[in-house]
């Protein structure tokens, strides 16, 4: 045989038994997997509660109060403003010199809640103010209320408006799930990066990799068919 | 004569802007009032405060009974009784004719369902699109989709219907349509106050035609004495204005 | 309230991590300064070729894309910072930040390049072609300056998120803000440092958010 290519087979078997190491993989795949529990329960946690307090903001804004409109265009702006990781080290590091010391899920959870919260709000926003005021005048001249409008006329018009940027920044929210590993949270980067520094070995953070693409790419590729299906009409 | 409608010396500012400027406005049971006047006159903001989609800065206004501006007056139960038509029918998009239909008589008027429907499809077939009822308002044509919204206005048995320029959107073909649909209506006795241009309609249909210019009721009379014989100046030059096109 | 004060608003200890926290925003804006450009170059590349009609270029695109879509940055982070070292390649943190950062904003610009040149209308290339000019000349004139207009906000939007995903860095141990702020916090053990980050974070990218704010609303809006 070459020389050259047995070096290179050579090469190849100790890049698979480094970054594919079977026996390594095999020992921390339960670690692994009780990581990604964490993760998808932390993510379905934040997706709810972040999607549900943007909307329930975006319904209070429609009400036109102007101070409280004040107050939720400054938070809104500030979460936009801040990067997640700042705002988690600030509640995980900094909130207990107040009396409080949240958890690493907790911290994690509440900052990414926030975050998907502010964003979702401008979405709904943009999407209950981009209805036309002829819907509201028709709904209301027929005896309508105010909130029977916003929920029969005027929100079914601005969710489909608001489907596909809602789909991205949520992805993209969900995914900063791997931040809360800086603050002591066992999911799948916190429980890889362990195993890495036990065993001397990278497997465990290609096989993290590997959960966050099965976890993630489904629901990417169900983003990208929703993408194509509400597209803008231009 | 039983009046409908009671407007009395009706303001309305929008900001610094006096729109309109004490305006008394009187319709009698099954009466047909057509409305005419420059662009910008008041002739929609009259309307809106009518069914107080305008608040108005101060007068009174009665419509079947029932003090439209009293704090104490319940405004989304008032205005199933007044129906309103828009230039750009505002049909909800989202929605079948059916449905469209049908929202107001299950929320406001509080129908059931099967009865919500037998009351949105007989209204339809009095628009004359029975067979358009699962149809989205984007598989319709305009005259179609103003009629749709005509029936989404009776199937509440409205004492009074607002119309502001209902056929001003229109291809000219399909004009005739709605008109058709508006006098039956009249002839039903139905009461109504339209705001249009449809000079030859309000020949035909109206019992009186008011001229409004700058926020005010200028004139006022049966349709052949306003068009032929104007007693103001700025009547006679806006009936020749439109006379031209 | 005085303790909310002391520990979250202290100006002594403030006034000492001051020079810290200004390199940190320094290196903040380096990091932004590097990594920008670097996505915008990579995503163009990535738009282009996107405009080609051979399923051997567009197939591996999308799933170049989708890939970094569902990949977290902070993963790829540290794989590479952590992963590539088994390889004897030992990159540093500044380096890592930059591969990784490129990766995966070529994605999210890629994506929103390519979707503002197919919003240019095909009769712009053909009344550019038909005057002379070249395929890349017409990209380059007629193309790009439109399809940069119309995903003007989105462009703006993803490059807001890219400046807030410097923070990572702080993970591999670049001394960009966060990291400073940390660095002061653990040695007064209080608070205040990383307040005085969040504020400068705020302070940096409010007026974007604000105009940002603006352009999507306007955006939806015209949208009938
Ligand atoms: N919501 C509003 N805010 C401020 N100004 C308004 C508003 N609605 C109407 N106006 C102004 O009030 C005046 C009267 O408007 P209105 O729509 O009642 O006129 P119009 O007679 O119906 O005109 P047109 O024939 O063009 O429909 C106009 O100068 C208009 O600009
Ligand atoms: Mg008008």
């Amino acid at each position: 045989m070459h020389s050259g290519a047995v070096l290179a087979v050579a090469g190849w078997n100790k890049f698979v038994e480094t970054f594919f190491n079977a026996q390594v993989m095999a020992k921390y795949l339960p670690d692994i997997l009780y990581g990604t529990l964490v993760t998808v329960e932390l993510a379905v946690l934040i997706v709810i509660a972040g999607i549900g307090f943007g909307l329930v903001l975006a319904l209070v804004r429609a009400l036109a109060i102007r101070p409280l409109n004040w107050l939720i265009v400054f938070v809104v702006d500030l979460l936009r403003a801040l990067p997640p990781l700042v705002i988690i080290v600030l509640l995980y590091f900094g909130l207990p010199s107040a009396g409080w010391s949240p958890s690493g899920f907790m911290s994690t959870w509440l900052s990414l809640t926030l975050v998907l919260m502010a964003f979702s709000e401008e979405i709904f926003w943009a999407g209950i103010t981009s209805v036309h005021k002829g819907q509201w005048e028709a709904a209301r001249s027929t005896g309508l209320s105010f909130g029977q409008t916003l929920i029969h006329v005027v929100l079914p018009q601005a969710l489909r408006l608001t489907i596909a940027p809602l789909t991205n920044r949520t992805i993209a929210i969900t995914k900063g799930t791997a931040l809360g590993t800086v603050v002591a949270l066992h999911e799948i980067l916190g429980m890889a990066s362990s195993a890495v520094s036990n065993s001397y070995n990278p497997s465990p953070l290609i096989l993290g990799a590997a959960a966050y693409l099965v976890l993630f790419i489904p629901v990417v590729v169900v983003a990208r068919r929703i993408e194509t299906k509400f597209a803008w009409k231009k | 004569m039983t009046k409908i409608v009671k407007a009395h010396a009706i303001h309305k500012h929008f900001g610094a802007l006096h729109v309109l400027k004490g305006v008394d406005l009187e319709v009698a049971e099954k009466e047909l009032v057509f409305v005419i006047g420059p662009s910008g006159s008041g002739k929609s903001t009259l309307l809106r405060c009518l069914n107080r989609l305008e608040q108005p800065t101060s007068g009174s206004i009665e419509v079947a009974g029932i003090d439209m501006l009293s704090p104490k007056t319940d405004i989304n139960h008032a205005r199933q009784h007044i129906g309103m038509v828009f230039q750009s029918f505002n049909l909800y998009p989202h929605m079948t004719a059916l449905a469209n239909v049908m929202l107001a008589l299950r929320k406001v008027a509080g129908k059931g369902k099967a009865e919500a429907e037998t009351l949105a499809r007989a209204a339809l077939e009095r628009v004359g699109l029975a067979d358009r009822g699962h149809h989205r308002p984007a598989e319709l044509s305009g005259g179609q989709q103003q009629r749709v919204a005509i029936a989404r206005a009776i199937a509440l048995e409205p004492k009074v219907m607002l119309f502001d320029e209902p056929t001003s959107a229109l291809d000219p073909e399909l004009v005739g349509s709605v008109l058709e649909v508006m006098r039956g209506l009249r002839e039903s006795g139905m009461t109504m106050i339209v705001v249009s241009h449809e000079m030859s309609f309000a020949r035909a249909a109206a019992d009186r035609v008011i001229f409004m210019d700058q926020g005010l009721i200028v004139e006022q009379g049966p349709p052949a004495a306003i068009f032929e014989q104007p007693t103001h100046e700025r009547t006679r030059s806006f009936i020749g204005q439109i006379r031209q096109h | 309230m005085e303790e909310i004060v002391a520990n979250f608003f202290n100006a002594e200890i403030a006034t000492a991590a001051l020079p810290l926290v200004a390199s940190g925003i320094l290196n903040t804006i380096l990091l932004s300064l590097m990594v920008i450009p670097l996505g915008l170059a990579a995503g163009l590349v990535l738009a282009v070729l996107a405009q080609s009609k051979n399923p051997l270029v567009r197939w591996p695109l999308m799933a170049w894309v989708d890939f970094f879509r569902a990949f977290p940055p902070l993963v790829l982070l540290v794989l590479l910072f952590a992963g590539l070292p088994f390889m004897g390649l030992e990159l540093g943190g500044f380096a890592c930040v930059a591969v990784a950062f490129m990766l995966n904003n070529s994605a999210y610009y890629g994506e929103v390049l390519r979707a503002g040149i197919d919003s240019v209308p095909n009769g712009q290339i053909e009344a550019a072609r038909s005057t002379g000019l070249s395929s890349t000349q017409a990209m380059t004139y007629v193309v790009l300056p439109q399809a940069v207009r119309n995903v003007l906000p989105d462009l703006l939007s993803n490059t807001l998120e890219v400046v807030k995903l410097t923070s990572l860095g702080s993970v591999v141990a670049v001394p960009e803000l966060l990291f400073a702020a940390r660095q002061a916090q653990s040695t007064t053990f209080n608070a205040t440092p990383i307040v005085m980050a969040a504020v400068i974070y705020y302070a940096m990218l409010w007026p974007l958010v604000r105009l940002l704010s603006r352009l999507e609303n306007r955006a939806l809006a015209g949208r009938h």
